[in-house]
């Protein structure tokens, strides 16, 4: 069958620039460059090209420009090019349409919609570079009351505390499965986070034994399709998490196609060599509240009751009353994943259409949860689609501790969010597990820029506190007086419980 | 030894009167303990190198052998709850009762021996070890069960069990010997194998309906000697006879595909 399909992009070399050093057919590894002896000449399959900007960053001479195919269907409103090419790309298929990353439309994001608050007159700011500044966060259930006595003079705590864990900001990197990317990846998350002191999470892939000494700064996941999960890997980790859910794909499972499944990945996730790794939609223990409590506290025997254990749902519509639920199951740490999380691949009609903004979730999680006295039971991280120390900021605001990310961590490494993370042919070494291509990234280039971003965000947020007067994190969360929102409807701005810009 | 009873007493002083120990038994009326406690009792023994165990009373106390790190026999009498020996490593569990759901919920070592019938969910993800259960389960038993190098779980069901058999199932082996079924009577389960993509399912008896990622075949030599094996094993652990069992007819359903979601996406 002859695809109509159009190229999504054109490559364009200027040819006096381009010095035939070949690198760009060297580096793209979907073989959209290639070199004619007979002109002497290197050329392009525009069909090919993902626009992942690798060739154009790694061109000597700055020969390449990528640029979307000026070609496209008649205008029109409804029927727009995208929507067009899904069609006929399914007619030829009669596939699912993959795509990797969160959710790239317009719609959805509050974040830009709310506006930070900054001391005037009345209550002075402060100086982040000569006053201290708090950004350590504890994540876990903090107790109702405490008891504190007085024994010859010292304070002694007497209330015995669910395990906590200490970050030294509040940031934390989130769930990547060792699979869907290489170990190089896993090893620089950990490495960063170990180094900056916060936490990564190995994702539902499992762990590989020679990661297991950044343990202390590792969350392990279980997921529905229990890969990798054991005695040990449980033990080893700083916290477990129970994936429900996922902000990209809320609701539907996922899977590791055979093909990816290789002799190392097999050791991790400890399945046979090249069968799919399939993790089913629901976790079949687990079709109840009380079913969930079962196995928290399952995992919480198995760890002898040291470890905090988080839920991770993907935000829908009834995320408040499903975290009522997850506080009195027994759960440590809530994270709470929005409609722009990212994946590895996920079906575009899911990532696109399901799910609610992440905003709306925290707002709503966090006022249900204090109107009924358990918001101390519980920490909530809120995860899918924070692109800034701004969105770290207005996320605690709005009610979170701490937030997860992830696509912006793989962004810090090098990843140009060109959407294609499900080929496993990412040419800049992440979204893969091909040897030879993950060896683009150096783990001790990538984990030194993620502490980058680590420390450049940290000190960016210090920054919005001392302008709000604010010297610890604390005092921030749930502190929605210092949000006010532009451009809302009086629903919106119920549901986020903020202010409008002005009152 | 005293310091053990001691140990056992500081959980929960009435047990001081309810622990004997006897023919290097040790013997516990757990009724009305809660969970915790009885598998910190199981731990604090466990921790000391004690190998034989008997619980009396058990009456639906979950997780039972979940936190056991080595390898100690635990005999079971009553019925314990939820999620026995999850996540469990290594000891050995022999229940003279019914047990309930998720008998062995991610397992990786160990194994789990039933004189009664199990819930659903028996051997959910189980990755090794093995579950012996002597008359039926429940629903969607062994779903997720994988294998892994050297480990290869094997669950054996003496009667017979309910839906979706293998749902998932990456792994392992289950068998089905449909004991209790009378001449020319069939198990009721449907869909079994659904998105079964490794495995085999030794069944004595046809099910009502197999899914579309799988298929029944007849057993070839080799899948004889398994069975053989397997089957001895489970009759020693309940007296039945072996020889008896394995002239009966049996079919395996193996997966269609290791690869059952390989041409679902347009990429």
């Amino acid at each position: 069958m002859k695809s109509y399909l159009l190229p999504e992009y054109m490559v364009e070399r200027d040819h006096n620039r381009c010095i035939r050093c070949k690198a760009c057919i060297s580096q793209c590894t979907y073989g959209a460059h290639y070199y004619d002896e007979e002109e002497d000449m290197v050329l392009s399959k525009d069909e090919k090209c993902v626009n992942c900007q690798r060739c154009v960053v790694f061109c000597p001479t700055h020969a390449i420009t990528i640029k979307n195919n000026p070609n496209s269907y008649r205008e029109n409103a409804n029927w727009t090019h995208e929507v067009i090419t899904a069609i006929k790309k399914q007619a030829e298929t009669g596939g699912i349409i993959l795509t990797g990353m969160g959710c790239d439309k317009p719609y959805f994001t509050y974040w830009d919609r709310l506006l930070l608050n900054a001391s005037q007159v009345t209550n002075p700011s402060i100086d982040p570079i000569r006053e201290p500044m708090e950004l350590r966060t504890y994540l876990g259930a903090k107790p109702d009351r405490l008891r504190i006595d007085v024994e010859e003079g010292d304070y002694i705590l007497k209330t015995k505390l669910a395990p906590q864990l200490c970050i030294e900001t509040p940031i934390l990197f989130s769930a990547i499965s060792y699979g869907s990317t290489s170990i190089r990846v896993h090893e620089s998350l950990a490495r960063a986070a170990s180094e900056y002191g916060t936490l990564w999470n190995t994702g539902e892939g499992g762990l590989a034994r020679r990661l297991y000494k950044y343990g202390e700064h590792t969350i392990v996941q279980v997921a529905s399709g229990r890969f990798g999960v054991h005695p040990e890997y449980l033990n080893i980790s700083a916290a477990i998490e129970i994936k429900i859910g996922q902000g990209a794909k809320p609701g539907i499972g996922g899977h590791l196609p055979g093909e990816k499944v290789s002799e190392e990945i097999s050791r991790t996730r400890m399945i046979p060599v090249g069968t799919d790794a399939i993790s089913s939609a629901p976790q079949h223990d687990i079709y109840s509240i009380e079913d969930l409590a079962q196995l928290i506290y399952a995992l919480k025997e198995a760890t002898d009751y040291a470890k905090p254990i988080f839920v991770k749902i993907a935000a829908v519509h009834n995320s408040a009353a499903i975290a009522s639920g997850i506080v009195r199951a027994g759960a440590d740490v809530i994270v709470l994943d929005g409609i722009r999380g990212g994946t590895g691949a996920a079906p575009r009609i899911i990532r696109d259409n399901v799910g609610i903004p992440i905003e709306m979730a925290i707002a709503s999680v966090d006022q249900r949860l204090r109107e009924e006295g358990i918001r101390n039971r519980v920490s909530i991280i809120a995860a899918g689609g924070i692109k800034s120390s701004a969105d770290v900021v207005k996320a605690i605001a709005l009610g979170a501790d701490a937030v997860y990310i992830a696509t912006a961590a793989l962004v810090a490494m090098g990843c140009t969010v060109c959407q294609k993370c499900y080929t496993g042919k990412c040419p800049w070494g992440i979204a893969t597990t091909d040897p030879w291509i993950s060896k683009r990234l150096n783990p001790d280039v990538a984990s030194k820029r993620l502490m980058n971003l680590l420390k450049a965000w940290s000190m960016e947020i210090k920054e919005m506190m001392g302008g709000m007067g604010i010297n610890a994190i604390e005092s921030l969360r749930g502190n929605r007086e210092h949000l006010r929102a532009v451009g809302l409807t009086e629903t919106e701005l119920r549901i986020l419980g903020v202010k409008a810009a002005g009152e | 030894m005293i310091n053990i009873e001691r140990l056992v007493s500081e959980i929960d002083a009435q047990l001081i009167f309810r622990t004997r120990f006897e023919g290097n038994v040790w013997k516990i009326d757990v009724k009305g303990i809660h969970y915790w406690k009885l598998n910190k009792i199981l731990k604090v023994l466990n921790d000391r190198g004690v190998k034989k165990i008997e619980l009396y009373n058990v009456h639906g106390q979950r997780y039972i052998g979940t936190n056991l790190k080595s390898k100690v026999n635990v005999e079971v009498y009553g019925t314990p709850g939820n999620d026995l020996g999850a996540f469990m490593n290594g000891p050995e569990i022999v229940v003279h009762g019914n047990v309930q759901d998720c008998c062995g919920n991610t397992m990786n070592e160990g194994s789990i021996i039933v004189h009664g019938n199990a819930g659903d969910i028996t051997g959910y993800s189980m990755r090794g070890g093995k579950i012996f259960i002597r008359n039926s389960t429940g629903y969607r038993v062994g779903v997720h069960m994988k294998e892994y190098g050297n480990k290869r779980p094997c669950l054996v069901i003496g009667g017979t069990a309910q839906d979706f058999i293998g749902e998932y199932m990456a792994g392992g082996i289950i068998a089905i010997l449909g004991l209790n079924l009378k001449s020319g009577e069939h198990h009721k389960a449907r869909f079994v194998g659904t998105g079964m993509h490794g495995g085999v399912i030794y069944i004595h008896g046809e099910v009502r309906s197999i899914s579309k990622e799988a298929e029944a075949v007849n057993l070839n030599e080799e899948d004889w000697k398994i069975l053989y094996k397997i089957v001895e094993e489970f009759c020693r652990c309940f007296k039945f006879d072996a020889e008896k069992i394995l002239e009966q007819n049996f079919k395996k359903i193996i997966p269609v595909s290791h690869r059952p979601y390989g041409m679902l996406y347009a990429y």
